[in-house]
C-alpha cells in the first residue's frame, strides 16, 4: 500500500474536474468507511482520530477526537443526532474548502460517514456558503451518486448504521460560520451566535446532539482511518499531525493553494510555492491565516505554519490562509478594508461589535481620506484594546477584527501618523466609498 | 408584467411544500424557500414572502427577518443580470477598486443600484475564495477571476446583449 | 450559605442565580440592559462587565458579563475594577453612536433606563465624530408609539414579545447596525401584552401612545397602587395623575399575581374615568329627561321615593366590597341582590364553593406558571383573563427546565434553555368550543359544545380516580383523548386544571373540579382555578345575595317600590325583555354609578360614584386575594364613592321615616367615617371576608411616622400648574380613604408596605428597573410583602386533611350536543378588546374592539350577511367562518348583539334571501 504525502489533494484535478464515484474507489477511496463500518466500533474511529491529534482546520484548532467525545454515546438509531460540515468558508482570503469541495466532494462525504459513524449521527449537513454555485452542483452531484451506490441511506454496507446527507446553501453572512451561529441559521433563525452551555455536542441543532467540523479537518478522515494515526502524526513536521493547505493571495507570483506538511515555513511558501513577490513589489507584512489573524512582518517568515508557532509569532494560524501586505499598498487602506467587512458582517447582536466596528471603519475611512485627527489613534487603540479580549463580545468575531486592527496599528503606527499629518493617504490611495447597506433593509 | 405580483406559481409552492417536509421544523426551510423564489424572480418581493410564510407556518415578520438578515436574499427588484463584485481584502488589494470605479461609469450606477435598462445590478459581495484569481466578481452563478478593465467592458457588452 | 465578595465586601447570596442580580441584591449599582428579571439573561448589550477572580490568589482576574455568570460560593469579583469601569462606559457611549440626543422631547425621559445606566457609567463626552444612522419609525396602532432612532439594540422588545408573551408580528429586521425593530409594515401590534414594550424597552423606543396625548414627566405625577378592574385576575397596578386627571396605568410588581406584565385591556382600559360618558353632578329625571340637580335636590327625591315603600339594592360584581356591602347594610340582607342573573349567580356560588371544597391547591398566577401540565376546560382564558392565559403560556416551559437542569444549564439562561427545549413542552390541553390564542402552544386541542367538553371532562375525572363517576357511551376518540390527558396530567408534578364561567355551564366548572379532586388523590398540589367574570365577582360572591331573577319575582309580586342599583348596567346580565319586564315593575330606579350606561334610561335619579381612581376600595381577585386601590385624584363634591352615596341615602330615610331610621342608625351604616370603617364592619358582618381588612394598610397608617407621600420629591408645579387661575399655594387634597399624603410630603422608601408603594423611584434608579430594590430578593416577594390577602387559600389547607374523603364527585353528567337542524346553540364570544364594559369607554380600547360578527363553523357558511333570531329580536349581522368550530355552534359577543342573552340559547339563523338554517 501506498502512503500518500498529499492524501487531501492527490485526486484532485482542477482541469478534470472532480473523481466519480468509481474514479474514487479506483484511486482508494470508500476504504475508510469499508474498514470503519466493518472492524471499528465508533469509539475505536474516536480514539483513532485522537491519537492522530488532529485539529480542527476550521481556525480555532479544536482536537477533532476530543470534540467528538463530547457527544452522548447512543446509537444513531436511538437519537437524533447531526453531524455538519462547515463549508461557509467566508474569511476573506481563505479559499482552501473550495478547492475541496469542487475537487473531490466524494472525499467530503466519506469522511462525513465516518465522522458521523464515530458520533453516531444519522443527519449529515452540508453548510455551504450562498456564492458557492459549482461546489453546491458537484457536492449535489455526488452524493446523489453516493446514495445510488449504497454509500449513504439506510443501513450503510449491512453494518446497522444509516447516514445521509443534505446540503444546506446559506445565503451569505460571514458569522453563520461561527459554529453556533450556524446552528441558529439551520434552525431557520436570525444567525445570531448561542452561548454555551450548552456546547454543541450535547445541544446543538435543534437542540439535538450536534457536530461543527471544517471541510478540510472532515477530509482528513478517510486517510487517517486508512492509513493510521501514525502516518497521519509523521505527516507534520512538528508537534501536529498531518499536511495543511496553505494559501498565498495578494502580490506574488502564483497566488495558489497546495497542500504541504503542517508546520511548513512561511517563506518556504510565500518563496517557493507562491514564487516571490511580483517584481517591482516588496513584502511588507502578512496576515497568516486569513483577515481574522494579525499582522506578521518580515522578521517571523521563518515562522513554522503550524498552531503553536505561529501563536508565539503574535498571530494565529487560522485558517493557513496567507494574504500578503506589498510595499506599494497602504496599510491604512488595507486595515480599513478588512474592518469594513467585519463592522459588514457583525450579526448585531452585541454591542461593542455592533456598535463598535463601524465606528472603527469610520475613524479608519477618515485617516485614509486625509481627514483624521490626532485623538483618532487613541480612539483606535482604545478598540483595539477593549474589543480584542474575547470574552467582552458575544463571540470571536469582534477580536477576530481586532487583531489585524491591533497589530497593524503596532506595525505601521507611523504610516497612520503620517496620514494624519499629510491629510491623506502618502500612497495616494483614495480612500474607498462606502458600499454599505448591501443587505440593509431598505436596501438589497 | 413582473410576476412579483403575482400569486406563487403551484409548481414552486410544491417544492418549497416538499423542502418543509424534509425539516424537522417547517422553519428549517426558510433560507432555501426563500432562495427557491429568488431563482425563479431574481427577488422576493413582499407578496411572496407573505405566501412562503405561510407555508413555513411562519409569521411574515418572522421571515422577513430573516430575509432581511442574509446578504444573498434581495427584497427589492434586480436587474436582469447581478454583478457581484468582491470588495474584499485580497481583491481590494489587487485593485478592484478600480474597477468598481470603471464599472460605475460604463453603467452609469454606483454599487447598489441597477441600470436604466433593468440589465444589470452592480453589488459589493464579501471574499468568493476565489483570492488567488484576485480580483473576482460573481456574475448570476459565474465566478470570473483576474477580472481587469478589457475582461470587465467584454463581460458587460455580453450581459446586455443577452437581455430579453 | 452562599456569599460572595464584592469589591472586598462579603455579601451573602443565594446559588441558582446570575452574578448580576447577585450584585444587584447586594445593593450594588451594576448597569445592565438586556438582562430582565422575567426575561433572563442572554447576554447581548454586554453592559454588566465586571472583573471576577477565580480565588483569593488569582490577581488579575478578568472580564466576564455578570448576566451570563452563575453564582457559586466564593465568588469573587470587582465592579469597581478600572478596566470594567472603562468597558461599561464603553459600552454606553458605543450605543450612543447613534442615540438622538432628544431627552428633551422623549417620553422615556425622566424614567429612562439609558439615561439612569447613562449617569452611572459617567460616560458624558460624545466622542464619535461622524453621521448617525437614521431609521423610519412605525405606527404600531392605538397603544404603543414607535421611535427606532433611539433603539439601543438590547433585544428585549422581541425577547419579550415574541419568545415570552407568544407575539408574532414584532421582529428584528436586517443585521450589524442597522438591526431593526419593528412589524413588517405599519400596522397595530396585535398580542395582547404589547403595551408592557413601554417598560420592558429601557429607552424611549415604545412609548405609550395614550399617555402621550396627557403627557406628564414621571416626576410630575401622583402615583396610586391600585388593581386592575378590567377582569378577575386582579393584577396590581400604578395609576398616574397629574392635575387631577388621570393619565396612565403602568404595572405594579406582585410577585404571586402579575409581575412585571399586564394585558393590554388593563394598562389602556382605564380611559373611561377621563371619558365623556362620566357622570359628574346628580340627575333627576324631570319631565322625562335626565337634568342636573344639586344633591339636595337629589337626596330630597330619594326621600321622596323611599316613602312609598320597600327599597331593594342590586350591587356589582364590578363595585367594591365596601360599596356592596354598604348597600347590603342599608336595604338588609333580604332585600340585597348581587345585580348578577340566576344563572351567573349560580356559576359564581357553585365556582366558590367547588373552589372552597377542591382538596388541593387554589393556585396564585404565579404558581400556575410552574404548573407541569395543564388542561384548559371549556373557559377562553386568553379573552376573558388575559394575564392568566399569559401565566399559562409560561408552564410550557417547565419541560424545557428540566432539559436545561439535566444539561447544568441554569435556568436563567434564556436563549440556551430555549435552544434545549425546543423538542419538548410541557403538556397544554385545551378544551373549547372555538379555537383559543393558547392553542398553538396546545398538546392537544379539543373543540366541542360545552356539553361535551363537560363530558370530556367528566370521562377524564374518572380514568384518574376511578371514584368519580364514568361516563357512558363517549365515542372512541374522546375516550382515547381522556386517556391521554389523564395520563399526562397524573404524571405531572403540579398540574392544573383551568375553567371558568364564560359558558355558563355548572357542568364544566363540575367536570373542571371533579378532574382536580381526582388528581388531589395523587398529589396534594393539584391546582384548581376558575375563571370568575368580573374585577369582583368572588368577593360579591362571598358577600351573597339575590339573583335578580328573585328580584324580578319581588318586583312583579308589587315588593319593589325603589331600586338601587349600583354600578351595575343591568343591561349586561339580563335579556332585554326580561329588563324590560323589571324596570316597568319597579315605581323609582335609582343609579349610582361613575359611567352613563343604557340602564341610566329607565333611572329617575342618577347619582355620580368615583371610579377605582377616585376612591379607596377592596376588591377580591378570582384567586381569592383581597386587594385595594387608592385614589389618585380626588374629585370635588358631589362625585364620592359608592358607599358615601349609600350612605348618604340612608341618612335620607331617616329624615322621612322614624322607624326606618331607628333600623339604619342600628346598623351604624351612619356612623361611618371613612372606608376603613366599612371594611371593619364589613369583616365583623361576613366572617369569610374577615381578612379583607388586611388588604392593605388602612388611613391610619404612618411610615416613620409620616404618611407615605405619593409624589415623588421632585414633583413640580403644585401652584404653577394653575398659576393661570391663581398664584397661592394649593393645599394638596385630602381624603380619610387613604393613608397618603397626596403630596411629595412624607415618608416613601422601598421596606414600605407593598400595597402601597405609589411608584418605584429610588436613587440613580428613576426608572421601572428601581423595582428590584423594593423586592426581597429579585423576582421574589416584595419587601413589605406581596401586596393582598388570600381569603380561602388556608382556609382549604386548614381542611385539607378531613375533607380530602369527603370529596363528592358530581354525578350530573351532561348529554352529548345534539346539533340541531333549526336552531344553532349560540355561545358568548369572549374578546380581549370588547367584552368587558368599562374598558370599551376608553377610546384606545374602543378602536381595537372589531365590529359585531357571527361566528360559525367554516365551510358550512352562508355568504355575506345572516339575521339571528334571538329572544325576540332580530339581528343583522355579517359571518365570520371559524375553522375548528363545531357544527351546530354559533358564536358572537352579547353586549354587541342584544346586550345580553341567557346561555346556552338556542336561536335560528335567516339569510338574506329569507331561507333558515339548513331548511
Ligand atoms: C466569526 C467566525 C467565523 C467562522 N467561520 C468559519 C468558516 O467559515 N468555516 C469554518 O470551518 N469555521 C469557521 N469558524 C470556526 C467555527 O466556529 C468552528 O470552530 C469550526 O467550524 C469547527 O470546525 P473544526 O473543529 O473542524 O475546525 C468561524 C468562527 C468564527 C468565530
Ligand atoms: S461579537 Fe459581533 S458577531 Fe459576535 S455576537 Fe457580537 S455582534 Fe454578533
Ligand atoms: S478577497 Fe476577493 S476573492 Fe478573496
Amino acid at each position: 500500500m501506498s502512503f500518500p504525502d498529499r492524501p487531501l489533494t492527490a485526486m484532485i484535478d482542477v482541469a478534470a474536474g472532480p473523481p466519480d464515484c468509481m474514479a474514487y474507489e479506483r484511486a482508494g477511496g470508500w476504504e475508510a468507511v469499508r474498514r470503519a463500518l466493518k472492524n471499528l466500533t465508533p469509539a475505536e474511529v474516536v480514539d483513532t482520530v485522537t491519537r492522530s491529534k488532529l485539529r480542527g482546520r476550521g481556525g480555532a484548532g479544536f482536537g477533532t477526537g476530543q470534540k467528538w467525545s463530547f457527544v452522548p454515546k447512543e446509537p444513531a438509531s436511538e437519537r437524533r443526532k447531526y453531524l455538519i460540515a462547515n463549508a461557509d468558508e467566508m474569511e476573506p482570503g481563505t479559499f482552501k474548502d473550495r478547492l475541496l469541495l469542487e475537487g473531490n466532494p466524494l472525499q467530503l462525504v466519506e469522511g462525513m460517514i465516518l465522522a458521523a459513524y464515530a458520533i453516531q449521527a444519522g443527519h449529515g449537513i452540508i453548510f455551504l456558503r450562498g456564492e458557492y454555485h459549482l461546489a453546491c452542483k458537484r457536492l449535489d452531484q455526488a452524493i446523489a451518486e453516493a446514495r445510488h451506490e449504497g454509500w449513504l441511506g439506510e443501513n450503510i454496507l449491512g453494518s446497522g448504521f444509516s447516514f445521509d446527507i443534505h446540503v444546506h446553501s446559506s445565503a451569505g453572512r460571514y458569522i453563520c460560520g461561527e459554529e453556533t451561529a450556524l446552528l441558529t441559521a439551520l434552525e431557520g433563525r436570525r444567525a445570531t451566535p448561542r452561548s454555551k452551555p450548552p456546547f454543541p455536542q450535547t445541544g446543538g441543532l435543534w437542540g439535538t446532539p450536534s457536530v461543527v467540523n471544517n471541510v478540510e479537518t472532515l477530509c482528513n478522515l478517510p486517510h487517517i482511518i486508512t492509513n493510521g494515526p501514525e502516518w497521519f502524526l509523521a505527516l507534520g513536521t512538528g508537534t501536529d499531525g498531518g499536511t495543511k493547505l496553505y494559501g498565498v493571495s495578494g502580490r506574488v507570483c502564483r497566488p495558489g493553494t497546495w497542500e504541504l506538511p503542517i508546520g511548513t515555513s512561511l517563506r518556504e511558501i510565500i518563496e517557493d510555492h507562491a514564487g516571490g513577490m511580483l517584481p517591482g513589489y516588496g513584502l511588507r507584512a502578512l496576515l497568516p491565516g486569513g483577515a481574522s489573524t494579525a499582522f506578521l512582518d518580515v522578521t517571523a517568515l521563518d515562522v513554522a505554519m503550524d498552531y503553536g508557532s505561529v501563536e508565539k509569532a503574535g498571530s494565529r494560524l487560522g485558517t493557513g490562509m496567507a494574504i500578503i501586505l506589498d510595499d506599494r499598498t497602504c496599510p491604512v487602506g488595507m486595515i480599513h478594508n478588512l474592518e469594513h467587512f467585519f463592522a459588514q458582517e457583525s450579526c448585531g447582536w452585541c454591542t461593542p461589535c455592533r456598535d463598535g466596528l463601524p465606528w472603527v471603519e469610520r475613524l479608519l475611512m477618515a485617516i485614509e481620506a486625509g481627514t483624521g485627527e490626532e485623538e483618532d489613534l487613541e480612539q483606535l487603540d482604545r478598540h483595539a484594546r477593549m474589543l480584542g479580549t474575547p470574552g467582552r463580545t458575544f463571540c470571536a468575531h469582534a477580536p477576530g477584527a481586532m487583531a489585524p486592527l491591533a497589530s497593524g496599528l503596532k506595525l505601521f503606527r507611523e504610516d497612520f501618523a503620517e496620514h494624519i499629518t499629510q491629510h491623506g493617504c502618502p500612497l495616494q490611495h483614495a480612500a474607498r466609498s462606502l458600499e454599505r447597506g448591501r443587505d440593509d433593509q431598505h436596501s438589497y | 408584467m413582473s410576476t412579483a405580483e403575482h400569486p406563487l406559481p403551484d409548481d414552486l409552492r410544491a417544492d418549497i411544500a416538499a423542502l418543509v417536509r424534509e425539516e424537522l421544523h417547517p422553519r428549517g426551510a426558510s433560507v432555501a424557500a426563500l432562495r427557491l423564489v429568488q431563482a425563479r424572480f431574481r427577488w422576493i418581493s413582499t407578496a411572496h414572502l407573505r405566501e412562503v410564510a405561510e407555508l413555513l407556518r411562519m409569521s411574515v415578520e418572522d421571515l422577513d427577518g430573516i430575509a432581511t438578515y442574509f446578504n444573498l436574499l434581495f427584497r427589492k427588484p434586480v436587474g436582469q443580470h447581478v454583478i457581484m463584485l468582491c470588495d474584499s481584502v485580497s481583491c481590494w488589494i489587487m485593485g478592484r477598486e478600480h474597477l468598481c470605479a470603471h464599472l460605475c461609469r460604463t453603467l452609469g450606477i454606483r454599487p447598489g443600484e441597477t441600470t436604466e435598462d433593468g440589465a444589470i445590478t452592480l453589488l459589493p459581495i464579501v471574499c468568493l475564495g476565489h483570492c488567488d484569481h484576485a480580483p473576482a466578481l460573481l456574475v448570476n452563478e459565474t465566478l470570473h477571476g483576474n477580472v481587469d478593465i478589457a475582461s470587465l467592458d467584454r463581460l458587460t457588452d455580453t450581459l446586455r446583449g443577452t437581455l430579453r | 450559605m452562599t456569599s460572595i465578595h464584592i469589591d472586598g465586601r462579603t455579601c451573602p447570596t443565594r446559588p441558582d442565580i446570575n452574578l448580576l442580580q447577585a450584585c444587584l441584591e447586594a445593593g450594588a449599582s451594576l448597569p445592565y440592559f438586556c438582562w430582565h428579571p422575567e426575561l433572563g439573561s442572554v447576554g447581548a448589550c454586554r453592559q454588566c462587565a465586571v472583573r471576577q477572580f477565580s480565588g483569593a490568589d488569582d490577581k488579575t482576574g478578568r472580564i466576564v458579563m455578570a448576566c451570563m455568570t452563575p453564582v457559586t460560593d466564593g465568588t469573587i469579583v470587582s465592579i469597581d475594577d478600572a478596566e470594567a469601569r472603562e468597558f461599561r462606559e464603553g459600552v454606553i457611549e458605543w450605543m450612543m453612536v447613534n442615540h438622538p440626543h432628544d431627552c428633551p422631547v422623549c417620553e422615556e425621559g425622566s424614567e429612562c433606563h439609558l439615561q439612569d445606566m447613562t449617569v452611572m457609567t459617567g460616560h458624558n463626552t460624545r466622542r464619535y465624530r461622524f453621521t448617525k444612522r437614521t431609521h423610519r419609525s412605525q405606527d404600531l396602532g392605538p397603544f404603543v408609539k414607535h421611535e427606532m432612532n433611539r433603539c439601543i439594540a438590547c433585544y428585549r422588545c422581541v425577547r419579550f414579545y415574541r419568545d415570552y408573551a407568544g407575539g408574532d408580528d414584532l421582529a428584528a429586521f436586517a443585521s450589524h447596525d442597522n438591526v431593526y425593530f419593528g412589524r413588517a409594515a405599519d400596522g397595530t401590534l396585535e398580542n395582547a401584552f404589547s403595551g408592557n414594550l413601554v417598560e420592558i424597552c429601557p429607552t424611549g423606543v415604545f412609548t405609550d401612545k395614550p399617555f402621550s396625548g396627557a403627557y406628564s414627566r414621571k416626576w410630575d405625577m401622583r402615583g396610586a397602587p391600585s388593581v386592575c378592574v378590567h377582569c378577575a385576575v386582579g393584577c396590581n397596578t400604578i395609576v398616574n395623575a397629574r392635575q387631577e386627571t388621570v393619565r396612565r396605568v403602568l404595572n405594579r410588581y406582585n410577585g404571586e399575581v402579575n409581575r412585571y406584565v399586564l394585558c393590554d385591556r388593563g394598562r389602556f382600559g382605564h380611559g373611561f374615568v377621563n371619558a365623556a360618558s362620566r357622570i359628574r353632578t346628580p340627575l333627576r329625571r324631570i319631565n322625562g329627561q335626565l337634568v342636573p340637580v344639586s344633591t339636595q335636590d337629589a337626596m330630597a327625591q330619594f326621600s321622596r321615593m323611599a316613602a312609598r315603600g320597600p327599597v331593594v339594592g342590586i350591587a356589582s360584581s364590578r363595585a367594591s366590597l365596601e360599596s356592596c356591602f354598604s348597600l347590603r347594610v342599608l336595604v338588609g340582607a333580604d332585600r340585597f341582590s348581587t345585580g348578577q342573573s340566576r344563572q351567573e349567580q349560580d356559576c359564581a356560588e357553585l365556582g366558590l364553593s367547588l373552589l372552597r371544597t377542591h382538596p388541593g391547591l387554589i393556585p396564585a398566577l404565579h404558581d400556575m406558571e410552574s404548573a407541569d401540565a395543564v388542561l384548559v376546560l371549556g373557559e377562553d382564558v386568553s379573552a376573558t383573563a388575559p394575564r392568566l392565559g399569559l401565566s399559562l403560556r409560561q408552564s410550557v416551559r417547565q419541560a424545557s427546565f428540566r432539559a436545561a437542569d439535566a444539561a447544568k444549564v441554569p435556568r436563567w439562561m434564556d436563549a440556551a434553555v430555549r435552544t434545549l427545549g425546543s423538542e419538548c413542552s410541557s403538556a397544554l390541553f385545551i378544551a373549547t368550543p372555538a379555537p383559543t390564542d393558547l392553542d398553538s402552544i396546545a398538546q392537544e386541542t379539543f373543540h366541542a359544545a360545552p356539553d361535551d367538553i363537560a363530558r370530556l371532562g367528566f370521562a377524564i375525572a374518572h380514568r384518574i380516580d376511578p371514584a368519580a363517576p364514568a361516563v357512558s357511551d363517549l365515542v372512541e376518540s374522546q375516550a382515547a383523548l381522556a386517556d391521554r390527558i389523564a395520563m399526562a396530567l397524573v404524571a405531572a408534578k403540579k398540574p392544573l386544571v383551568v375553567s371558568g364561567m364564560q359558558y355558563g355551564s355548572p357542568a364544566l366548572m363540575r367536570a373542571a373540579a371533579g378532574i382536580a379532586a381526582a388528581l388531589a388523590t395523587k398529589t396534594p398540589v393539584a391546582a384548581l382555578s376558575l375563571v370568575f367574570p368580573d374585577c369582583n365577582s368572588m368577593g360579591l360572591a362571598m358577600v351573597g345575595g339575590l339573583s335578580l331573577d328573585a328580584v324580578l319575582e319581588k318586583a312583579e309580586a308589587g315588593e319593589i317600590a325603589t331600586l338601587v342599583i349600583l354600578e351595575n348596567d343591568l343591561s349586561r346580565h339580563l335579556d332585554p325583555a326580561v329588563l324590560a319586564k323589571l324596570t316597568e315593575a319597579v315605581p323609582g330606579i335609582v343609579i349610582i354609578d361613575h359611567t352613563m350606561t343604557p340602564l341610566c334610561e329607565t333611572a329617575c335619579l342618577v347619582l355620580p360614584a368615583a371610579p377605582f381612581t377616585e376612591c379607596s376600595g377592596t376588591i377580591v381577585s378570582q384567586e381569592g386575594r383581597a386587594q385595594r386601590y387608592f385614589p389618585v385624584v380626588f374629585p370635588s363634591a358631589p362625585i364620592q364613592s359608592g358607599w358615601r352615596w349609600v350612605q348618604a341615602l340612608g341618612q335620607h330615610i331617616i329624615v322621612e321615616d322614624e322607624a326606618a331610621s331607628a333600623e339604619i342608625r342600628a346598623t351604624g351604616l351612619t356612623d361611618w367615617r371613612r372606608m376603613d370603617d366599612v371594611t371593619l364592619a364589613l369583616a365583623r358582618d361576613i366572617p369569610v371576608l374577615a381578612a379583607a381588612v388586611g388588604a392593605a394598610p388602612g388611613a391610619d397608617y404612618r411610615l416613620e411616622e409620616q404618611r407615605p407621600r405619593n409624589e415623588p420629591h421632585r414633583a413640580s408645579g403644585r401652584t404653577v400648574i394653575r398659576s393661570h387661575i391663581s398664584v397661592r399655594d394649593q393645599p394638596p387634597p385630602a381624603s380619610p380613604d387613604t393613608p397618603f399624603s397626596n403630596s411629595m410630603e412624607g415618608a416613601y422608601g422601598p421596606d414600605m408596605p407593598a400595597a402601597l408603594v405609589p411608584y418605584f423611584r429610588t436613587p440613580a434608579w428613576n426608572s421601572v428597573q428601581s423595582l428590584s430594590r423594593f423586592q426581597q430578593e429579585i423576582g421574589g416577594a416584595m419587601r413589605g410583602g406581596d401586596p393582598g390577602v388570600r381569603l380561602f387559600a388556608d382556609l382549604s389547607s386548614d381542611q385539607q386533611d378531613n375533607r380530602q374523603p369527603l370529596y363528592s364527585y358530581s354525578l350530573d353528567i351532561p348529554a352529548a350536543f345534539r346539533p340541531q337542524s333549526d336552531k344553532v346553540l349560540l355561545l358568548p364570544e369572549g374578546r380581549l378588546f370588547g367584552s368587558e364594559e368599562l374598558s370599551l369607554h376608553s377610546p384606545p380600547v374602543a378602536a381595537r374592539s372589531a365590529a359585531p360578527a357571527l361566528g360559525l363553523p367554516a365551510g358550512d357558511v352562508p355568504p355575506g350577511r345572516v339575521t339571528l333570531h334571538l329572544n325576540g329580536g332580530v339581528h343583522d349581522l355579517p359571518v365570520q367562518e371559524i375553522a375548528g368550530l363545531p357544527e351546530g355552534i354559533a358564536l358572537c359577543p352579547p353586549h354587541m348583539v342584544s346586550r345580553a342573552f341567557v346561555f346556552p340559547c338556542q336561536a335560528s339563523l335567516s339569510t338574506a334571501d329569507g331561507k333558515g338554517k339548513r331548511t
